[in-house]
C-alpha cells in the first residue's frame, strides 16, 4: 500500500503559492516554483536547513514590493549620496530591480541586460534557490568579455518595505578579470530579501566578490551558485552585520582542472539574531584549490551557524582543500552550530577541516584593562583582532579596510547596544 | 603610597594572604620577598585588580583611596601599574596600536586630549631607544613570538610610556638573562624619582644587585614576615627562605 503523506502548506507557503500564480511567469519559472513546491519551506527535517529552521520561523511571506517610482528613487539617490562610492562603475537595485537612473554604464568590454536571466535551474537545487529563480522580480546579466579586465564595479543592493526577489547572472570570459563590491543597504525592519547569483568563469577567468550585508531585514536569503572552468579563480568574501534571520549559501562547482577557491567570512551577531553561511566546494576536477575561512561573534541570545562540505570526486586528484570556522561566543546564552564535513572519494588528495569555539581569554583582556583601557574597549580590541584575520583574505587593501571600518564600528557600538 | 591594611585575600575557598599589612612611601623602592607559594604575585594581582580572588577582609589604598573599589582601568589610570611576572600574548593586535589605546585611554579618563600620531611615535621612539627596543618589533603583535627577555622589555616601556605612580613588577627578573637584566634594571632605574614608588617582586637578590631597594619584607605564608634593609636580602640569599618558612608554619 502507497500512503503519500501530503504536507500542510504554511500560511508563508501558501502566500508565495498566490504571489507566483499572480504574475505571468515563463516555463522555466514554472518549473522552479514546482521545485519549489515540491520541497516547501524548509525546516529541521531537511538536513541542509537543520539549523535555520525556516519553516517555523517564517510565518508570514512579505507581500511583493512594488516597482520603485519616483520617490522611491530620490529617496535612494539621498541615501546613496551619504555613500563613498566604491567603485567607478556602480549598479543600483532597488528591491531586486536595477535602476537605470542611479547605475552607471558598463565599462568597455562589459555588458549589461536589465532584467531577470530567466536560464532553466538545475533539478536538485535548493528549495530557496528554485523559490529566487520562480519569482525574481528583477536583476541582470552581467558579461564580462574574454581576456577584459572589468575592474572594480559596486554593486548596491537596495531594499525598502516587503519581499524581493532578486536573479543577477555573472559570465567572465576566458581570462576575463572583475572584482565586485556588494553592499546590502536600506531595508525596513520587516523587508524579506531573497537573491540569487549565478556565476559562471571561463578558463583562467577570476572574480572577486566582497559582499556586505549592512542593514537589518527580516530576511535575507543569499544563494550563490557557481561554476569555475580551467584555471579559473573565485574568492568570496560576506561580511554580516544585520539581518534578524539570514542565511548565506555558496555551492561552488570546480569543473575544470587547476581552479581555486577561497571562501571567507566574518559574521557578527546580536540580539536575538541568526546567521547562517552554508557552503559547499565541490571538486569535479583534478587538481583544485579550496579555501575556506570563516569567522562568527555571537553576543546576547544570538545564533550562528556554519555548515561547510567539500566533496571530491573520485577523479578530482590532487585536490587541495582546507576549511576553517572558528567562533567568539560572547554571552552564556549565545549559540554557534559549526558543521564541517568533507565527503573524498579520490585517494591522492589533501583535506582538512578545523572548528573552533571560544570565549574571549580573560588573561587577554585583563592584560589590557591592567594598562587603562576600559573593558568594553578592551573587548572591542579583541575582537577586532580575531575579525582581522578573516577580513585579512581580501586581498584588494582598499576594500578590506571599508570592511574593516564596518567591523569596527559595530565593535565600537557594542557597549552602547547592551 | 600605597597602604595594605590587614588583607586577606582567598581563591576558591583557599586562603592566599593573611592578615597582610604593608605600607611603600612616595619614593620608596621596596623588594618583597619570599618562597614560591607564599602569595606575592596574588598581592600583585590584588593591587592590579586581576579577576577571581576574593578580599575576605582589609583594604588597599593609593594615596589613600580605595584601589578595590575601582575597575582595573581605573587603578592604572591612577598610577598603578603591574609589571606582568608573564606578560600575555595578543595576536592580531599591533604592539603600536596597543601602546596608543592605552596611552589614550588614560589620557581620557584623565580629560585630556588623545596624542597626536606625531607626538605618540616621538615618545614610543624615544622610550624604545632607552630600552634598547627596535621599533620594528613594535609593529609585531603584542608579545607573540617574543623572547622572554624581549617581553620584559616592553613591560618596562609600557612603564615608561604610562608613567605610572606605583610600579609593581612582578617577578621581572624571571627569563631574563644578564644583559637584559641590566638594560631591565637600567630602564627601572631611569624612572626612579621621589615620588614614584616601586613594589618589586623577586626570589632573588640578583635583580636587587641592580635595583636597590630602600626596603626588603620577606613574606612567607600570606603575610609580611620580616622587614629591614638591603643587607635583608644579603640575608636570605646566603641563608634561604627556611627559616620563615618554619616559623610562619
Amino acid at each position: 500500500m502507497n500512503i503519500a503523506l501530503k504536507r500542510e502548506k504554511t500560511a508563508a507557503e501558501a502566500a508565495l503559492t498566490d504571489q507566483f500564480a499572480k504574475a505571468p511567469r515563463s516555463a522555466n519559472a514554472a518549473r522552479a516554483f514546482q521545485r519549489f513546491e515540491t520541497l516547501g519551506l524548509p525546516g529541521r527535517r531537511v538536513e541542509s536547513w537543520h539549523y535555520t529552521d525556516l519553516r517555523a520561523q517564517l510565518k508570514e511571506a512579505a507581500p511583493l514590493a512594488a516597482a520603485p517610482h519616483e520617490e522611491a528613487i530620490a529617496a535612494a539617490r539621498a541615501l546613496l549620496a551619504a555613500e563613498p562610492k566604491l567603485a567607478a562603475t556602480r549598479l543600483v537595485l532597488i528591491d531586486g530591480r536595477l535602476i537605470a537612473e542611479l547605475s552607471d554604464a558598463p565599462p568597455a568590454g562589459v555588458a549589461l541586460t536589465t532584467g531577470a536571466p530567466d536560464g532553466a535551474i538545475a533539478e536538485n537545487v535548493d528549495a530557496l534557490i528554485a523559490l529566487a529563480a520562480a519569482i525574481a522580480t528583477g536583476g541582470f546579466t552581467l558579461s564580462v568579455n574574454a581576456g577584459v579586465d572589468a575592474g572594480r564595479l559596486e554593486i548596491v543592493h537596495l531594499s525598502r518595505e516587503g519581499a524581493s526577489f532578486a536573479r543577477l547572472r555573472i559570465d567572465l570570459g576566458a581570462g576575463a578579470r572583475a572584482a565586485l563590491v556588494e553592499r546590502c543597504l536600506g531595508a525596513a525592519l520587516g523587508a524579506q530579501r531573497h537573491r540569487l547569483t549565478e556565476i559562471t568563469l571561463a578558463k583562467g577567468a577570476r572574480l572577486d566578490q566582497v559582499v556586505s550585508l549592512e542593514d537589518s531585514p527580516r530576511l535575507n536569503l543569499d544563494s550563490t551558485i557557481a561554476q569555475l572552468a580551467e584555471g579559473a579563480e573565485l574568492f568570496n568574501f560576506g561580511l554580516a552585520l544585520g539581518g534578524e534571520l539570514t542565511r548565506r549559501q555558496l555551492f561552488v562547482s570546480i569543473d575544470g582542472p587547476n581552479a581555486q577557491l577561497s571562501l571567507a567570512g566574518l559574521t557578527l551577531l546580536d540580539g536575538e539574531r541568526r546567521s547562517d553561511t552554508t557552503i559547499e566546494a565541490r571538486h569535479g576536477a583534478p587538481r583544485g584549490t579550496s579555501r575556506e575561512f570563516f569567522r562568527t561573534i555571537v553576543a546576547d541570545e544570538a545564533a550562528g551557524t556554519f555548515q561547510g562540505k567539500i566533496t571530491v570526486a573520485p577523479h578530482a586528484q590532487k585536490t587541495d582543500g582546507a576549511m576553517k570556522s572558528q567562533a567568539i561566543l560572547l554571552s552564556p546564552t549565545a549559540t554557534m552550530n559549526n558543521k564541517p564535513e568533507l565527503e573524498i572519494f579520490a585517494d591522492d588528495v589533501v583535506c582538512g577541516h578545523g572548528a573552533t569555539v571560544g570565549a574571549l581569554d580573560p588573561q587577554q583582556v585583563f592584560y589590557l584593562e591592567a594598562r587603562g583601557i576600559p573593558r568594553d574597549e578592551a573587548e572591542a580590541i579583541l575582537l577586532e583582532a580575531f575579525g582581522a584575520e578573516a577580513i585579512g583574505r581580501i586581498a584588494d587593501a582598499e576594500i578590506a579596510e571599508a570592511v574593516a571600518t564596518r567591523a569596527r564600528a559595530w565593535f565600537a557600538g557594542r557597549g552602547m547596544r547592551r | 603610597m600605597l597602604e595594605v591594611k590587614n588583607l586577606s585575600v582567598s581563591v576558591q575557598g583557599k586562603q592566599i594572604l593573611d592578615n597582610l599589612t604593608l605600607t611603600v612611601n612616595d619614593g620608596e623602592v621596596a623588594a618583597i620577598m619570599g618562597p614560591n607559594g607564599t602569595g606575592k604575585s596574588t598581592l600583585s594581582y590584588i593591587i592590579a585588580g586581576k579577576p577571581g580572588y576574593e578580599v575576605t577582609s582589609g583594604e588597599v589604598l593609593l594615596d589613600g583611596e580605595d584601589l578595590l573599589a575601582l575597575a582595573p582601568h581605573e587603578r592604572a589610570a591612577k598610577g598603578v601599574f603591574l609589571a606582568f611576572q608573564y606578560p600575555v600574548e595578543i595576536p592580531g593586535v599591533a604592539t603600536m596600536t596597543f601602546l596608543k589605546a592605552a596611552l589614550n585611554a588614560q589620557r581620557r579618563f584623565h580629560g585630556e586630549k588623545d596624542l597626536t600620531t606625531p607626538d605618540f611615535m616621538r615618545k614610543v621612539r624615544a622610550a624604545a631607544a632607552a630600552l634598547k627596543v627596535d621599533i620594528e618589533m613594535l609593529k609585531r603583535p603584542v608579545n607573540v613570538g617574543f623572547s622572554g627577555g624581549e617581553k620584559k622589555r616592553i613591560e618596562i616601556l609600557q612603564m615608561a610610556l604610562l608613567q605610572p605612580k606605583l610600579c609593581v613588577l612582578d617577578e621581572t627578573d624571571s627569563g631574563l638573562d644578564i644583559d637584559a637584566l641590566k638594560v631591565v634594571s637600567e630602564g627601572v632605574n631611569a624612572l626612579r624619582d621621589d615620588k614614584r614608588s616601586f613594589l618589586i617582586i623577586t626570589h632573588y637578590q640578583r635583580l636587587l644587585d641592580h635595583i636597590k631597594p630602600d626596603v626588603v619584607h620577606v613574606m612567607a605564608k600570606g603575610r609580611i614576615a620580616k622587614t629591614g634593609g638591603p643587607e635583608l636580602a644579603l640575608e636570605l640569599e646566603r641563608e634561604g627562605y627556611a627559616e620563615y618558612v618554619d616559623a610562619a608554619a
